[in-house]
């Protein structure tokens, strides 16, 4: 049996503990046909906060959060939550939002219940917890709507509404503003602050060092498939360690292989 | 000319008339045939969308045969059955040679790699995209299955029209399997083939006609669900 606490309330203060956390990850590798994308990576996620992981592309970001969220396997390295090796009910403590958000074929509301129904929802809460995910991401008019035709804008709050619907207690987010305009893209930061301060811990890639600045407590700078440094966003945007995150701060090229 | 004239002639008062024979022979063939794809689709949608998200030994070998078997020469798929059903067959205490169910059993083994390769391929594409959203939700295999299944409905569906196509159509097995006996198991096709051996044109000219007109009339639903579907970003 796992010893991990019962449901913690969504609108429980920050101090409330976070069941799955801290969450370590060492010696990750992760190289397909022997290429090696992930290196020896190890790290440390506390609760509170959102983590930010930042990078050039082919740093090996996404493929990062998959594994921790348990969607790739690593080639080798150990995750653990709590101390504990992910399972099924560890999965469902969690979400993810893609960048490109994956819709199922039905009306917005049938992709709330879906996500719900599979996360053991009893069908009396599930319409309550919808809509009221739906009014929080402001797309609840767009209800009744299928889902794949909403904007691009649209489409990204309905699938961080899917998530936060299941009351997470870890949310991966992987670039959820890109290729967004600044209305979608404050709405969609309004919604992850108010999931953070609700006490879900955010795991977070993002591209843009100004939304990094905005929204992270925390940088995990990643280049080569390893992590070049972890530290608070304050110390990191003041005076970053590594020569790669000074590279990226400052908008220099640095195309892989040295070239 | 004027034979062929008086034949269509002859051909559409049979239609517009509803004459009890042919419309028997109608019946009888939407039965056999939608009973047929019906089977075939519960058979055949499973099957294929289980190849297209699990893997197993022997999957690879499943996939080559189910879309060879695709192209089944019905005479041949009759014959099998034939023996099977006979008397000397492992399933002639059934009795069922020269009867519907006969039919239903060879259309159905002629729609089923049909159904099942098209569903795998809807399923597959699906699975997909899908994927990873589907396992950060910690689902498990069934409910991926019947999450695909859904929103694959109006992709299968046309697999189903598809099928119904294949089956109503068929000739070379059920003629086999179902004697083609009046009034028991005679069908549109069967019931073509022989009234023009007999030279009775008129009512193969109708049974011909209606053939069509289910023919068209499934191209048009199928268009027409497409359409819908498109409209509303379900397919």
């Amino acid at each position: 049996m796992n010893n991990i606490p019962q449901n913690v309330s969504p609108n429980a203060s920050f101090a409330v503990t976070n069941p799955l956390l801290p969450l370590r990850a060492e010696d990750l590798s992760y190289a397909p046909d022997g290429l090696a994308l992930l290196d020896k990576v190890s790290l440390q996620i506390a609760e509170g906060g959102i983590s930010m992981i930042l990078g050039p592309n082919g740093a090996g970001k996404s493929i990062l959060m998959r594994i921790l969220h348990g969607l790739i396997p690593a080639s080798a390295g150990t995750v653990s939550w709590r101390g504990q090796t992910a399972n099924r009910e560890i999965r469902k403590r969690q979400a993810m939002v893609f960048q490109k958000p994956v819709l199922l074929r039905r009306s917005v509301t049938a992709n709330l219940d879906h996500a719900l129904n599979a996360a053991g929802v009893p069908r009396a809460d599930r319409n309550r917890r919808a809509t009221e995910a739906l009014k929080e991401a402001g797309i609840a008019h767009l209800a009744a709507r299928p889902a794949r035709v909403l904007s691009g804008g649209e489409q990204q709050r309905l699938a961080l509404a899917r998530a936060l619907s299941l009351q997470p207690d870890v949310l991966f987010l992987d670039e959820p503003t890109a290729s967004l305009d600044p209305a979608s893209t404050a709405a969609i930061e309004a919604l992850v602050l108010a999931a953070e301060r609700r006490g879900c811990k955010i795991v977070m890639i993002s591209h843009d060092i100004h939304q990094a600045r905005r929204l992270a407590s925390e940088i995990i700078f990643m280049d080569r498939g390893r992590i070049a440094e972890q530290s608070a966003a304050a110390a990191f945007f003041e005076a970053p360690s590594s020569a790669a995150a000074r590279d990226y701060l400052a908008g220099r090229l640095h195309l892989p292989n040295g070239a | 000319m004027q034979d062929f004239a008086e034949s269509f002639s002859l051909a559409f008062q049979l239609i517009f008339s509803a004459d009890a024979d042919l419309a028997e022979i109608v019946l009888l063939s939407l039965k056999v045939s939608l009973s047929a794809t019906m089977c075939a689709c519960m058979i055949g949608m499973s099957l294929g969308a289980a190849i297209a998200i699990f893997r197993f030994p022997g999957r690879g070998v499943l996939l080559v045969l189910t879309n060879a078997l695709m192209g089944l020469p019905p005479v041949v798929v009759g014959l099998a059955i034939y023996m099977l059903l006979s008397n000397a067959g492992p399933f002639g205490t059934f009795q069922l040679l020269y009867s519907p169910t006969a039919m239903i059993i060879a259309q159905t083994v002629l729609v089923t790699p049909i159904a099942t390769a098209l569903t795998r391929q809807v399923i597959a594409d699906l699975h997909t995209e899908y994927d990873e959203q589907l396992r950060s939700l910690a689902l498990g295999p069934f409910a991926t299955l019947t999450t695909l299944l859904w929103d694959g409905r109006f992709s299968l569906i046309t697999v189903a029209l598809a099928g119904f196509g294949r089956a109503v159509a068929e000739v070379g097995a059920v003629i086999i399997v179902g004697g083609n006996i009046n009034h028991v198991t005679r069908v549109m096709t069967t019931a073509i083939a022989l009234e023009t051996s007999k030279g009775d044109l008129a009512l193969a000219l109708a049974l011909g006609l209606i053939l069509i007109g289910i023919s068209i009339s499934v191209n048009a639903a199928l268009m027409a669900l497409k359409g819908t579907a498109r409209r509303f970003a379900y397919e």
